[in-house]
């Protein structure tokens, strides 16, 4: 397989044939070996010695779905290994010029923006665009000067990224994102403003009839079956509803998992007053990214409106929506844009103004602080504090800029910051499986074990110790998928036996205990990497304890003994 | 009758990409070198997406400016490709109005020659395969 390393530091590149790395290897398993190789363990995430691994996975871009690249990096928000996925376009385009992982390392002198044109790197000029906050005019410039229209991604940073926000994603297609963990610092920090990759490209399949066979297959299922159901239609946000129904809808820092206006921001709302227009990331059939038109009128002259594209999904509508008190469908777009334009994580970013909103309630902080006044549902003063959060204008904000779990450090208010492993709070409080799934998950994400699905099906718990084992299974399962690069909302159409049949017509022989246990190495392996970059043992969050759930209040010592137990087995 | 690949209704179009991947695999491989067609977002997925293909011009500039003879009208509307007359020399690439011939890494061009493959993996309904009059 081919690799692309690119170093910033000295503006040159070098194309690497593996040999060595079996070819079925791709994403998560190979940006960990990746990673082993590149990178010194105890490196400062945002200097110059920091790595990261994009990859892609042996199914793209042969086959559907499998349209997710695996970004992996030292994260600066956590200072533990950073991994994130996304889609749109990212992943065919780096297929497709010829590569199976593109590797960036060293810092440019000054701010850059790199095109890969298939075997070509060019280093660009990106002193005239560094000062540009919004991600959107950006890439919009960007698109307008690069050729390679419609074989092309690019990934750049917003202000955010910029100004070193410690989760600032990296934004791709408009809509899609690198969003947690920090990887939009990690660019800025690298003077690297964008990665524009233009692909084309194409390999011969073994067994053509085969292929054209099992890709059917696929097809079918992704689009006839009810695999893929909850994303044909009202898509993410389609949670909202029931997860408020049965008390699991974070809402105002956790202190309620009902919210009072959850019927007002649920997905059917949106999908009746809002959605514009739909899209698909790069070879899905599905078109999940469901955007929204929001007209605002101009302030002061009557009869202009701006008519702005918001991409929604059940994330940032928990986050930037219940999380904040916002009830309005305008307030929750206005604010994801927000996020959107300045290239913000926007869970990070919501539990990190939820926590900043009960601090200043409880006077721990106050105006001098926040500059303005927080509170829950007022929508102007979150747009402000969040501008404040990319401009760092005093102490506050530079220090609410690294992350919940700092900012409750300095100000106080640990035991409602929400913050598992350093990673702001995914949007689902469901039970035991979720809290645990987000402490042991090794990217402390809901989408690692998936905890919070668990719990909607779990009447009793079993001991803590087999819970754990069943989110360690899942979570190994994963591994292969974000191996291969399957979009997780693809889970149910590639199962194993799927898995195993696609690999034939590519020439590769796997059994379905082979995937597994490449699953469970996969896992090992990123495990120990987290160990040498310095994991600890997670911070269990009071406010977990304090707020009913669907099953009632949680027992502390029930998420100790899982957290001890996962500890003692797999980590150690 | 000879049928031509049409859009039925471009409002609709994703951008999923779909009939790119179609197009190539047809021919066996996985990937965009061998597509006649292309998917393209119209300045940013923000004002949604479009396809790029050959419309089956009544009197084709690509085929006028051919040298050897590799592209000629087909019966009915578009063209037939001979590859192995191609000399890869692109003038059908800076031919073509809207950029509908692309040009393969092995130097040759890709290009629709309406076929219809991938009418059967455009999952919107943007597709689709036309009678036309020989």
């Amino acid at each position: 397989m081919r690799i692309l390393k690119v170093n910033l530091s000295e503006y040159s590149y070098e194309i690497e044939e593996r040999d060595d790395i079996e070819e079925w290897i791709g994403g998560a398993a190979l940006a960990v070996k990746l990673m082993r190789e590149e990178i010194k363990p105890n490196v400062d995430p945002l200097s110059e010695e920091n790595v990261v691994v994009f990859a892609v996975g042996p199914f793209t871009p042969a086959y559907p779905l499998a349209s997710k690249t695996v970004a992996m990096f030292k994260s600066p928000l956590t200072g533990n290994l950073g991994e994130s996925h996304a889609g749109g376009r990212t992943a065919m385009a780096i297929a497709n010029a010829g590569y199976r992982a593109i590797v960036i390392k060293g810092k440019s002198h000054k701010p850059v923006y790199v095109v890969v044109e298939n075997d070509r790197v060019y280093f660009r000029d990106a002193r005239v665009i560094w000062g540009i906050a919004d991600s959107l005019v950006v890439a919009r410039i960007i698109a307008e000067k690069e050729k390679g229209r419609g074989i092309r991604t690019i990934m750049r940073i917003g202000g955010a990224g910029v100004k070193l926000v410690r989760y600032a994603c990296v934004t791709t297609e408009t809509y899609r994102h690198f969003g947690r963990l920090g990887l939009g610092a990690v660019f800025g920090s690298k003077n690297l403003r964008a990665l524009v990759v233009i692909g084309r490209g194409a390999f011969k399949v073994k067994d053509v009839k085969a292929y054209k066979e099992v890709y059917r297959e696929i097809y079918d299922l992704a689009l006839k079956s009810d695999a893929m159901k909850k994303y044909h239609l009202i898509g993410t946000p389609v949670n909202v509803k029931p997860l408020n129904t049965i008390k699991a809808l974070p809402t105002r820092n956790l202190t309620s998992t009902t919210f009072e206006k959850a019927d007002e921001i649920s997905g059917e709302a949106f999908a009746e007053y809002n959605l514009g227009r739909r899209i698909a990331c790069a070879h899905c059939p599905i078109a999940c990214i469901h955007v929204a038109t929001l007209r605002i009128p101009y302030e002061n002259e009557p009869y202009f409106y701006r008519t702005i594209m918001v991409s929604y999904d059940y994330e940032p509508i928990y986050s930037l929506g219940s999380m904040l008190g916002v009830g309005s469908r305008e307030g929750v777009l206005r604010l994801i844009h927000k996020v959107e334009t300045l290239g913000l994580d926007a869970m990070s970013t919501g539990v990190c103004l939820a926590w900043a909103t009960e601090a200043f309630k409880r006077g721990l902080i106050g105006e001098n602080e926040t500059i303005v006044k927080l509170e829950f549902g007022n929508v102007e003063n979150y747009l402000q504090a969040m501008e404040y959060l990319y401009q760092q204008p005093n102490d506050f904000y530079r220090v609410l800029a690294q992350g919940v779990e700092r900012a409750s450090e300095v100000y106080g208010g640990r035991e409602f910051a929400l913050a598992f492993g350093g990673n702001e709070m995914p949007g689902y409080h469901a039970g035991y499986a979720t809290h645990i799934g987000y402490l042991i998950g090794l990217r402390h994400s809901h989408l690692d074990n998936a905890g919070y699905a668990l719990d909607q099906k779990i009447k009793d718990y079993p001991p803590p110790e087999e819970l754990v084992d069943q989110l360690v299974k899942e979570e190994c399962w994963r591994q292969v998928l974000s191996s291969l690069v399957v979009c997780f909302f693809a889970r149910g159409v590639y199962k194993p036996e799927i898995v195993s049949k696609a690999f034939k017509p590519l020439g590769y022989e796997l059994s379905e205990e082979e995937l597994i246990r490449y699953g469970e190495e996969t896992y090992r392996e990123k495990l120990r990497l987290k160990v040498d970059m310095g994991f600890k043992k997670p911070r269990i969050p009071d406010r977990i304890f304090e707020t009913e759930c669907t099953h009632g209040k949680l027992e502390r010592e029930y998420v100790e003994r899982a957290l001890d137990y996962w500890w003692s087995k797999y980590v150690r | 009758m000879p049928k031509r690949l049409v859009t039925v209704d471009l409002e609709k179009c994703v951008g999923c990409g779909l009939c790119v991947l179609a197009c190539s695999r047809k021919f066996g491989y996985a990937g965009n070198d061998y597509s006649g067609i292309l998917s393209v977002s119209l300045s940013g997925f923000e004002r949604g997406a479009t396809v790029i293909f050959c419309r089956g011009c009544e009197d084709p500039p690509c085929v006028q400016v051919c040298p050897t003879g590799a592209l000629r009208k087909r019966k009915g509307e578009g063209v037939l490709y001979k590859e192995e007359l191609c000399i890869g020399c692109k003038n059908c690439v800076q031919a073509c109005t809207i950029g509908a011939i692309f040009e393969r890494r092995d130097g040759k061009i890709a290009v629709c020659i309406h076929c219809g493959y991938c009418v059967n993996f455009c999952p919107h309904g943007v597709l689709a395969l036309k009678e036309v009059k020989a």
